[in-house]
């Protein structure tokens, strides 16, 4: 792999007695998009403020862009770009002022017209801060994380609280972002999001990294297989569903049964075979191909959404 | 330098489009102008000069109100935490809250100036340098203490609450609402204690008296000393998230705002200085409107003067 340019070793971020973080260890490599991908509360905020020197570390060893954020955060500033989860802007200042003035901060500052283009905010120019729409203010975040031509983004839940059309907008936005090689570390809880933007995701939970790699690569260590949910009128003995052909993992999850299988044609075929013969029938059956999902659900148990 | 001149030109822009800030910075002192000089000065040019130094004053003293409330309402939405995260230092922040707001006031208390002259013929305004001095030490020094607020206080609730108990003995209390000199003796021996005695007396004995700035050191050299202190006090307590609460010993420590006051109110209240000077000051006010209109009496005793309360300050 190429040169890491942030590396985290055995990170530990305590609030009071509340361990947020306990012991992360990971790196981001330039030009990749890394993703923490974890529910609500698992400790990727926090991992983020302290990697961008916003919050200072309880044990661990921290570099960003060759320097320790609580140490060197003045330098550090110059070199990252961030959109932070809950954050605005006065409502009375306007998009290119505000654009304006956070490059005025910085040594080195991008072109803002171009910014303002590329981010579609050409027309919102002069509008204020309170004008705008929900994806329109978050576009304007990320413009304003890429004012001083970072070597290093964060994008702390940059779809959080958007709706659909909204989110892929972004993706976009993040997407042409990648071609252009940027070095970004991002966090969400959407899977989706986690699987079509991250070269590589860490899976955060509880303050702990639970599983790390290339989405493609996680979904193998899941088994490679493919997921079954099945919803039956009676419910079925522990573990006799294990048995069926080519069924690698069975479980009860939320009233369902899941069941992992390595060949699902074959599996299907002789689990309604299995409960014709039981007498048991089938409520209703879903096929879904192995996603971070699964990963997160085998790991924890619990499914990943909020 | 540059971070804190354009935060300092970004909080005056945004302070221009606040229709808050128009009201309580532009609307209210000219109301308190036109009532105290033309009212109770009896638009004679001596009355006027003796209250256009309460009216500067409680337009400086205000910067206070205004400023905690911003800060607060950054803090809260999480402006200050995107600033934190760019290269902006804490320093940078403060300074140019203090600095916008001495610019801000700057313009009311020029025109003030210059209607008092045209409008009510106040004639001793010769020492207009000192009159700019001290509207400067005085923005500053009470724009540092609502920096020192924004830090103690957690919530807009708490920080509303700790102007209004702050606001209200500043200015019945320091000769900047009733004269001084009007005021019953313990009430009087109390504002002793407070920075605003000092900024109003200065400001009615460089306009009245055409006293030189020299001349008002003991007020000047305490209100700078307050400004200092409180402004590093600030610095000592900023906080840039909303989450990280102030803990309750720390707001003790807006208590040592209060001790440069708390000293120089016992040296002053052995010397009796100040009282003096302002009850002089009063007396010459009222023997003034006396030989203007005979008929028209006005005496010290409470209860028959004209009493100025009736117009209430925010």
């Amino acid at each position: 792999m190429g040169n890491a340019i942030l590396q985290v070793e055995s990170l530990v971020k305590r609030y009071g007695d509340v361990e947020a973080v306990r012991g992360v260890s990971f790196s981001v490599e330039e030009g990749e998009v890394f993703g923490l991908l974890g529910p609500n509360g698992a400790g990727k905020t926090s991992t983020v403020e302290v990697l961008e020197g916003l919050r200072t570390r309880d044990s661990g060893r921290v570099s960003v862009c060759g320097l320790d954020p609580q140490r060197d955060s003045q330098a550090l500033k110059h070199e990252i770009g961030a959109a932070l989860q809950s954050t605005a802007l006065p409502d009375k200042l306007r998009v290119m002022e505000a654009l304006r003035l956070f490059a005025s901060f910085y040594r080195r500052r991008r072109n803002l017209e171009e910014l303002l283009e590329r981010f579609g905010l050409k027309e919102k120019r002069h509008a204020f801060y309170s004008q705008l729409s929900g994806g329109q203010k978050q576009r304007l975040a990320l413009a304003m994380a890429l004012v001083n031509d970072p070597k290093l983004l964060f994008f702390d839940e940059p779809t959080a609280g958007l709706d659909p059309q909204v989110r892929r907008e972004i993706y976009d936005i993040i997407e042409e972002l990648k071609r252009d090689k940027k070095t970004i570390l991002m966090t969400t809880h959407y899977i989706e999001e986690a699987e079509r933007l991250c070269d590589r995701v860490a899976i955060i939970d509880h303050g702990n990294l639970i599983a790390l790699g290339t989405p493609r690569e996680l979904k193998t260590r899941s088994g490679g297989t493919t997921r079954i949910e099945v919803r039956l009128s009676k419910t079925e003995p522990n573990g006799t569903l294990r048995n069926l052909e080519g069924v690698v993992d069975a479980r009860e999850l939320d009233g369902m049964y899941v069941l992992h299988s390595a060949r699902p044609p074959q599996t299907i075929v002789s689990l309604v075979k299995h409960l014709e013969a039981e007498g048991n029938e089938l409520v209703s059956l879903e096929i879904a191909t192995p996603s971070l999902e699964d990963v997160f659900i085998e790991m924890t148990g619990r499914r990943l959404r909020d | 330098m540059s971070n804190f001149a354009s935060l300092t030109h970004m909080r005056i822009r945004l302070a221009l489009r606040n229709k808050m800030f128009f009201f309580f910075s532009i609307v209210m002192p000219f109301i308190f102008f036109f009532g105290y000089l033309g009212f109770f000065g009896k638009s004679v040019p001596a009355g006027a000069a003796y209250f256009l130094g309460p009216v500067l004053a409680l337009n400086v003293m205000g910067s206070f109100w205004g400023l905690s409330a911003t800060i607060v309402m950054f803090r809260e939405q999480g402006i200050l935490r995107r600033l934190h995260v760019s290269p902006v230092r804490a320093s940078d922040l403060l300074a140019s809250s203090v600095v916008a707001n001495f610019a801000l006031t700057l313009p009311t208390v020029t025109l003030e100036l210059l209607l008092a002259r045209l409008i009510f013929h106040v004639h001793t305004l010769d020492n207009l340098f000192g009159i700019l001095v001290l509207v400067a030490i005085g923005t500053m020094s009470f724009a540092s203490l609502g920096l020192v607020i924004a830090s103690v206080t957690n919530t807009m609730q708490e920080t509303q609450v700790l102007n209004q108990l702050i606001w209200l003995p500043l200015i019945f209390l320091s000769g900047a609402t009733f004269p001084l000199g009007y005021l019953p003796r313990v009430v009087q021996r109390v504002g002793l204690f407070l920075p605003a005695t000092y900024l109003v007396n200065a400001f009615q004995q460089v306009i009245v008296n055409s006293a030189s700035v020299l001349s008002r050191y003991t007020e000047i050299a305490s209100l700078v000393f307050w400004a200092i202190l409180t402004f590093f006090l600030s610095m000592q307590l900023f906080r840039w998230e909303p989450e990280t609460k102030i803990p309750r010993r720390a707001k003790l420590l807006v208590l040592a705002t209060a001790i440069p006051f708390v000293l120089l109110g016992i040296w002053e209240n052995r010397t009796d200085r100040i009282l003096r000077e302002s009850q002089t000051a009063f007396a010459a006010f009222e023997s003034a409107l006396d030989s203007l209109r005979p008929a028209v009496r006005m005496t010290i005793q409470p209860g028959n003067a004209v009493n100025p309360a009736s117009k209430s300050p925010p």
